[in-house]
């Protein structure tokens, strides 16, 4: 990596990395699996004069249940995501998104937090904690603040995330009806188009359901339309298809480049939402 | 004495890479593993615009900088450093190592920075501001030589580097002509196919990138360079002669190089830069590539464009072929650029006996990366052209596409044939390949298997080709630097063997073929057994590691080397075995009396003997050591038959190979489980060309794919089992009747797998496909199908 040259620290924990990165004034970096960042640096797209690590702060990395809802350490790495048993027995969707991360490489390194805080318009979480309705805990010099997913991303790139503030967990109430699918794009791994979508259903009939969709658009969205025409419908193949049929109307600003032109992505988009409510309402059958 | 073990014999044996465990476990010594004492770092300031004059350079500011030590124009490179040479003899313009004041492509180096590590060469680098005119960019070749497009070479106008180039039937001596038989050949013809085919552009992507240091010691008044190169000798030829050294002044080391695919034959400016720069400045040099260098300065593949045309008969005979080729070779000549696309000319005849044949090529200049050689460097474009044109003609009868390649082919009591691209094919059996492909992939079950997932609405297709390729590189008068291999083989005083050979391998296992071959030859364990290569200090002489080459050039020279040894040996030991010559035979570690194994004397004894000879025997000079030049008299012809089974997502497009299945047949094998690792990755770059792979340019000249982000590397997860099986057809050429098969993955590979996706899409109609096979492209092709079909509806 030929970067510019930077300072590099060790963070012992939270606070302790919020210390550093105010004594940094705005020139500093925080650094867990560096999958996002070091990218960036190498291409001297980013350039900070102070690297912090937070990969090592004690519990900043862990996956765990309590009073009905889950927990998963920023530091987490998509590995660690990929392969929980709580989450594969309670949540599988978590897993399947995290398994769907680049390769064995990446995900060994990467993190959940830093995939989540960068906001990469085609990374694949973002999709799956809309979906889970996922709350975001920042830790900030001022204490504690909950954002919900949906307000967390807001643009490309960009979240609700104070420069004096850490992503340190995300908790979600754990969804077994849930399932992400994703186009790949094939160079990088990313998601060209990605959809998760969590299905509540009693008695056939779908009582609530939210779809998030990734890399079709500067940033992550909800596919409220699709939502509400499913909403009191039978959950059925059928139902679910002619309502995928109207997902991604409504989307603007559909990204374009040289793997996936607009009309394609909104293609895609139909295809992966049903496929992703396919692949839900199976768990409930399984 | 103890009874010693029975060795085996090495040769046709599955033996382990002895290179590997080094290689797996980090122990080996790249050229960026080499530190010198004071050693500097270069940083190349490069172009970001595809076509521009530069109107000045501000390097102020870097040379401001701490830890720099200097920092040189193109137009102060350009006092000390002549333009760069190429290794054909075509016309090429001047090319600077480092522009002097027009940059013709993104990555074009404008400055260099010499500092005292990497980051600080780099920072400077950035700090240096060119101010450029810019210029209208040449991207489409085909545009480029209509007079209408901006000119990168004034002295090449239109942009054509060279041609058209003809060749074929009736091509006189003098380039005359005669196109009577090919006109014949069309106007009888019942059916004439027609295509535009593109091969498109390919990063060559070596894992580790380029790397060089110099090191110029004023004293000795010589030069050391370590380069990560396939071919250190021809690196010290260009070398020497670039600096004004003589050869015996420059030492050239390729040290462990991690992949080259072709794009590391090239001699290169940043070499030549670092080389002089050391002599001037009296300071080691390294410059080490980074990826997204790589992706700009290093030589791409491909970007041949043919428009194709195949003349038959209703019952399939083919008439005749007319391909025009106009390969796009970006901005300047490198050292094979021109080279490269001939190649596609002289295999147009492939597998077939075509009655007449015209090809032409135009090799075009455009503001691109340059071209050079990249795995099979111009016959798998041929194999794709040809193989593509024969499964749309065998689409056109209706025919079986192994039926009517059968009908078509070269006969095996045909060889040697020549062919009318002017190539004398060694040996084949054509046929052969092909039943053992149909019969190890299983073609008709195959077939019911497809015709079973179509009626089920699902898009499977079937693709089989075959190839004919070159290797074993070949004669000197096809070569410029030569076309034998030198090899220098030595029974140790100890009775340890030590080799060299010209050949540079890095991935192709000749440490391991190599000591195969002389373990058996000398009946010694393989691991008594050690092969040199890669330094011009060690390695006497050399051409190098490309063409497939290796093993029936430079597997010959060992074998001739190691038979001169093995008689001077045999005198030595009849010697203290009172016998003669004649009689004895090597093996088990001993050399013995034929027929009276109590007479054998342990192969070291006889080794020490031949190093203490305390009565010498008549007519002999102590030791045991010889070398051998050998000079094929012709290249080799490996061929083979490839299949691939495709089935295409109806919703998305997506391709998803689920079969494949090589037959080569490469002659003999030395070692059946590299050969199969060399079929594997170049099967694996096949792929990826077929599949997923494209450099792309924007209209600006503006890469588009300089990333691994964009730039698609297939992994293992894209591709299915491999299923492997060969023939074995010997050469006539060398002693082994071994071929050559670095490259016969990617080139047979390619044209099946798109016959596969064009067959899985025939149902819409559709005849061809240009690689690579985009999803989206086929879901449009898919889309407007079930569109129209509503419509219908």
């Amino acid at each position: 990596m030929i970067s510019t040259a930077f300072e590099y620290e060790r963070a012992t924990s939270l606070d302790d990395a919020l210390a550093k990165l105010a004594a940094a004034g705005g020139a500093g970096k925080l650094i867990a699996g560096g999958h996002s960042l070091v990218p960036l640096m190498k291409l001297r797209l980013s350039e900070p004069t102070v690297l912090i690590d937070i990969a090592n702060i004690p519990d900043f990395a862990g996956i765990r249940e309590a009073d009905g809802r889950i927990e998963i350490g920023a530091g987490t790495t998509h590995h660690d995501v990929a392969i929980s048993a709580l989450l594969r027995a309670r949540c599988p969707v978590m897993a399947e998104a995290a398994a769907a991360i680049g390769d064995q490489q990446v995900r060994n390194r990467g993190t959940l937090g830093g995939s989540l805080a960068h906001a990469d318009p085609a990374a694949d979480y973002p999709a799956v904690m809309l979906a889970l309705d996922a709350d975001f805990h920042l830790k900030g010099t001022n204490g504690w603040r909950v954002v919900k997913a949906g307000d967390f991303f807001q643009g490309m790139l960009t979240v609700d995330l104070a420069p004096d503030e850490i992503l340190a967990k995300v908790t979600f109430a754990p969804v077994r009806a849930a399932a992400y699918a994703k186009l790949h794009q094939r160079a990088s791994r990313f998601a060209i188009v990605g959809v998760a979508a969590a299905l509540a259903v009693s008695d056939g009939t779908i009582s609530s359901v939210r779809i998030g969709l990734t890399g079709a658009s500067s940033s992550p969205s909800r596919l409220e339309n699709v939502e509400a025409a499913l909403t009191g419908r039978d959950a059925t193949a059928g139902a679910f298809s002619a309502a995928a049929g109207i997902a991604g109307d409504g989307v603007e600003d559909l990204n374009e480049d040289i793997h996936a032109s607009a009309d394609y992505r909104r293609a895609m988009i139909r295809v992966f939402t049903r496929r992703a409510l396919d692949g839900a309402l199976a768990r409930i059958a399984g | 004495m103890a009874v010693a073990a029975v060795l085996p014999k090495l040769v046709g044996q599955r033996v382990k890479r002895r290179e590997d465990p080094r290689l797996i476990q980090g122990r080996g010594t790249y050229v960026d593993d080499v530190k010198i004492a004071g050693m500097q770092h270069l940083a190349f300031k490069r172009s970001d615009i595809a076509h521009g004059r530069i109107r000045s350079i501000d390097k102020s500011a870097a040379e401001a900088m701490e830890g720099v030590e200097a920092v040189f124009t193109g137009a102060q490179i350009a006092e000390f450093l002549d333009p760069m040479p190429i290794g054909t003899p075509f016309p090429s313009p001047e090319h600077r190592a480092v522009a002097v004041d027009t940059v013709r492509f993104v990555g074009d180096p404008v400055a260099v920075v010499v500092a005292c590590d990497r980051y600080a060469a780099r920072d400077a680098a950035d700090a240096i501001e060119v101010d450029y005119e810019p210029l209208p960019a040449v991207v489409d070749p085909e545009a480029a030589m209509t007079g209408q497009s901006a000119v990168l070479h004034a002295d090449f106008p239109n942009n054509v580097a060279l041609g058209p180039l003809p060749s074929g039937t009736g091509v006189g001596r003098k380039g005359a002509v005669d196109d009577t038989a090919v006109e014949a050949a069309f106007e009888a013809a019942d059916v004439v196919i027609s295509q535009r085919m593109v091969n498109q552009r390919l990063a060559p992507s070596s894992i580790e990138a380029r790397g060089v240091v110099a090191h110029y010691e004023p004293g000795r008044e010589a030069l050391t360079i370590w380069s990560s190169s396939q071919n250190p000798h021809i690196l010290r030829t260009f070398v020497s002669r670039m600096l004004g050294l003589g050869e015996d002044r420059v030492r050239a080391i390729a040290p462990e190089v991690g992949g080259g695919f072709g794009a590391k034959i090239n001699i290169y400016g940043e070499e030549y830069v670092a080389a002089a720069l050391s002599k001037r400045l009296g300071l080691p040099i390294k410059w080490i590539e980074d990826r997204s260098e790589a992706f700009l300065a290093t030589v791409h593949g491909r970007d041949l464009i043919a428009y194709v045309e195949l003349a038959a008969r209703r019952d399939g005979s083919v008439l005749g072929l007319r391909m025009r080729i106009i390969a796009d070779i970006g901005a300047y000549n490198m050292l094979l650029t021109a080279g490269v696309p001939t190649n596609s000319m002289t295999m147009a005849n492939a597998t077939y006996a075509f009655p007449a044949i015209r090809a032409t090529l135009t090799e075009v200049f455009t503001n691109k990366t340059p071209t050079d050689a990249y795995r099979g460097a111009g016959r798998p474009e041929a194999a794709y052209f040809v193989e593509r044109a024969m499964d749309m003609l065998a689409r056109e009868l209706a025919m079986d596409p192994a039926e009517l390649r059968r009908k078509n082919f070269i006969q095996p009591d045909q060889f040697p044939y020549k062919t009318h691209m002017g190539a004398i094919y060694d040996s084949g059996d054509y046929e052969k390949a092909l039943d053992r492909a149909l019969h190890v992939s299983g073609w008709e079950a195959l077939k019911a298997e497809r015709d079973a997932a179509r009626a089920d609405g699902r898009l499977v297709g079937l693709g089989l080709s075959m190839y004919v390729e070159i290797c074993g590189m070949g004669p000197s008068s096809t070569l410029p630097p030569g076309g034998w291999e030198h090899s220098q083989v030595t029974v140790e005083r100890d009775g340890r063997i030590s080799a060299t050979t010209g050949v540079s391998p890095h991935g192709q296992g000749n440490e391991t073929t190599f000591a195969q071959m002389l373990a058996d030859q000398f009946g010694v364990p393989l691991d008594h057994v050690t092969i040199h290569h890669g330094d011009t200090a060690v390695v006497k002489q050399g051409i190098g590691t490309f063409g497939s080459r290796s093993q029936a050039v430079g597997g010959a020279a060992l074998h001739d080397a190691g038979t001169k040894v093995k008689a001077k040996m045999a005198k030595f030991a009849a010697a203290l075995l009172e016998a003669h010559e004649s009689d004895l035979v090597f093996e088990n570690g001993t050399i013995a009396v034929k027929g009276a194994p109590a007479s054998a004397k342990p192969f070291a004894e006889v080794a020490a003997y031949a190093y203490r000879p305390i009565r010498l025997p008549e007519g002999l000079t102590p030791g045991l050591s010889d070398e051998a030049f050998f000079e094929p008299k012709n290249n080799t012809y490996p061929f083979g038959c490839h299949i691939a089974m495709m089935e295409i997502d109806r919703e998305t497009g997506e391709p998803r190979l689920s079969k494949m299945v090589a037959v080569d047949d490469a002659g003999h094998l030395i070692n059946p489980l590299i050969v199969e690792g060399q079929i594997h990755g170049g099967l694996a770059q096949g792929i990826g060309q077929a599949m997923i792979e494209e450099v792309a340019y924007g209209a600006d000249g503006q890469p588009l794919t300089a990333s691994f982000m964009d730039y698609a590397l297939p992994r293992a997860s894209d591709f299915p089992r491999f299923e492997l099986d060969n023939t074995v057809t010997p050469t006539p050429v060398n002693p082994l009747g071994a071929k050559g098969v670095g490259e016969a993955g990617t080139i047979g590979s390619t044209p099946c797998i798109v016959a596969a996706a064009v067959d899985a899409l025939s149902v819409f109609g559709v005849r061809h496909l240009d690689m690579m096979l985009r999803p989206e492209k086929l879901w449009r092709i898919i889309q407007d199908h079930e569109s129209a079909r509503s419509f219908d509806a």
